[in-house]
């Protein structure tokens, strides 16, 4: 598929990559918003990056779109690849059942093992594709193939916040609580929104994330540093 | 402690909005933000403050205050919102001006005759900013008045203990609020996942605003608008105004809280020129949607900002000149606190 430069209105613009999810259209989207937010293009107010493509907002009373569609397009000639550091977060995760209420059952359906999906789970590289739906919600991917389900049939009202969930090729962490439809295997003690912080959101489009188990009593003590902000991940880089 | 307006009755669902919270939405944050940003304009113009204050939006109903302070002055814009002075002095005072309220007045907004209108204050409430902004997002739980509607009990801080001595400002002949004017949109940028027959329908037929309509987004009441295959997208980002359209066929057309990401399909979206006259509708109200180019919709966002300079320009010193005006000389004695009220 051809990369294509959308009209979203008069105030935004949509670089379309392809039509599905892929780690390699997802670095070509990533790459380009390096690009983009590097050159301060006047006008542009800020870039969102998805799975397939990258959707720049721009003040239309400052910049037109056939302008900067041309200013879009000479920035995508050398935008090939992810080139930069990325970051790795190690967040811990306690997959013990009363805090994993979905664990047994994507168990049962997957015909692992509870400790087969834990292991599986914890056992890749994910790559943060878009933090989206909610603020701070990270799309993470892509899951281990034999753990992947389609999301629960009956969603439920409330998801605690720090919920691992998996659905699809996706795992993602609730950030507050709220409605939600995905497989509920495990619960971070780690905030991963706060609007006190810059950026409010821990993981940013881009960012390498991997799992680490962690017993019941790691999981207290961290909550409890958590709240009293006495805990707060710090991600290593990645050279590529 | 510092002056402030008490909320006696909050209205329906009245919260802090300015301009909005841009440079987060890579994080999942919504802009938020005014409906009405030509209205939050005049309105602090007519308040003398920078365009970009943060004030007061009502949706539907507007609240009930009480003044905690000297005095304070408030402006109000929004069609047919206007404040009422409660108590033994009741009396309508108008809308699109300035007034001066003094310690104890209660005053209240009534009349909306658009889904929302605005009222600030002079000097701005005192409000700390969420993330480079004091729009509220409700569902968020962040921003504006702890991240929430108002709520009868509260206390809201003003920036300023009394008002400036200066003489009130009004707007003469406010624009009405246009419901009953087209639309303009931009197709796309998923127009191509809609049969053509749903292009038709969107640029032809009448839709009505259902009951399930807030700052997130209007649910459009009318034909459904099929789509040429799956209905689902993998999900990429979302401009204020798009028209989204779900599984059911029936269209969501996306306000200042809507998500900034999303995996249905978007047909057209509307042209940023208008998207005060969306923001205006009210459940029932009508809707009819017209296609411009791109090129064009640029130039109708240039008109419109010329107009509404036009309009603010306008604003001038209520006085009882020439023409006499009694009810806006009543008023403008009335907010001096003098003349009638103190004994």
């Amino acid at each position: 598929m051809s990369i294509r430069v959308l009209n979203s209105g008069d105030t935004a613009l949509v670089v379309e990559f392809g039509d599905r999810i892929d780690r390699a259209i997802s670095d070509r989207v990533l790459a380009l918003r390096g690009r983009v937010d590097a050159a301060r293009i006047p006008g542009v107010v800020e870039t969102v990056p998805t799975f397939r493509s990258l959707m720049v907002h721009y003040d239309p009373l400052t910049v037109r779109a056939a302008e900067l569609t041309g200013t879009l397009k000479t920035l995508l000639e050398g935008a090939k690849a992810l080139d930069r550091v990325r970051r790795l977060w190690r967040v811990p995760v306690c997959y013990e059942a009363e805090l994993a209420p979905d664990l047994a059952d994507v168990a049962a359906r997957t015909r692992l093992g509870p400790d087969e999906v834990v292991r599986l789970h914890s056992s890749v590289r994910y790559h943060v594709y878009m933090v989206g739906f909610l603020p701070g919600y990270p799309y993470m991917g892509d899951l281990p193939a034999p753990l992947r389900l389609p999301r629960r049939a009956d969603p439920r009202v409330r998801v605690p916040p720090g919920s691992v969930a998996i659905a699809t090729a996706m795992t993602a962490i609730y950030p507050v609580e709220c409605p939600g439809g995905w497989h509920l295997i495990g619960t971070t003690p780690i905030g991963i929104f706060d609007t006190a912080t810059e950026p409010p959101a821990l993981f940013a489009p881009g960012d390498a994330v991997e799992f680490e188990p962690i017993d019941r009593a790691t999981f207290d003590r961290l909550q409890v540093r958590t709240a009293h902000g006495e805990h707060r991940p710090l991600p290593s880089e990645l050279v590529p | 402690m510092s002056g402030a307006l008490v909320v006696l009755a909050p209205g329906l669902h009245t919260t802090i909005q300015d301009r909005g919270r841009f440079g987060y939405q890579a994080f999942g944050v919504p802009v938020s933000g005014a409906l009405d940003a030509e209205c939050l304009e005049i309105a602090n113009r007519l308040a003398g403050n920078a365009p970009e204050t943060p004030a007061l939006e009502m949706l539907y109903q507007g609240p009930t205050l009480e003044v905690e302070t000297d005095s304070v002055r408030v402006a109000i814009a929004g069609a047919g919102a206007e404040i009422e002075l409660l108590g033994a002095s009741n009396r309508r005072l108008g809308g699109w001006r300035s007034i001066t309220l003094a310690r104890g007045e209660r005053f209240r907004v009534q009349g909306l005759a658009a889904a929302c209108a605005y009222l600030t204050v002079s000097g701005g409430m005192a409000v700390a900013p969420v993330l480079g902004s004091a729009s509220t997002f409700a569902r968020g739980g962040f921003g504006g008045w702890h991240g929430r509607a108002l709520q009868a009990g509260d206390r809201l801080p003003l920036g300023r203990d009394s008002a400036e001595e200066r003489g009130e400002l009004a707007l003469p002949d406010p624009p009405g609020p246009g419901l009953d004017r087209p639309i303009r949109l931009v197709l796309g940028p998923q127009q191509d996942h809609f049969a053509e027959a749903a292009l038709d329908t969107l640029l032809t037929a009448e839709f009505t605003v259902s009951q399930q309509a807030d700052r997130m987004g209007l649910r459009l009441d009318g034909p459904t608008l099929p789509h040429r295959g799956d209905y689902n997208i993998v999900s990429d980002g979302i401009a204020t105004g798009a028209i989204q359209v779900p599984g059911s066929g029936q269209p969501i057309l996306l306000l200042a809280d809507h998500q900034t990401t999303g995996g249905y399909p978007k047909i057209a979206t509307v042209i940023s020129a208008d998207l005060p006259l969306v923001g205006r509708r009210r459940p029932g109200d009508r809707v009819r949607f017209a296609a411009v180019g791109i090129a064009e919709a640029e130039r109708l966002r240039r008109a419109e900002r010329a107009a509404l300079d036009a309009l603010l320009a306008k604003v001038t010193p209520l006085r009882a000149e020439g023409r006499l005006d009694l009810d806006r000389l009543f008023g403008a004695n009335l907010i001096s606190g003098v003349v009638f009220d103190n004994p």
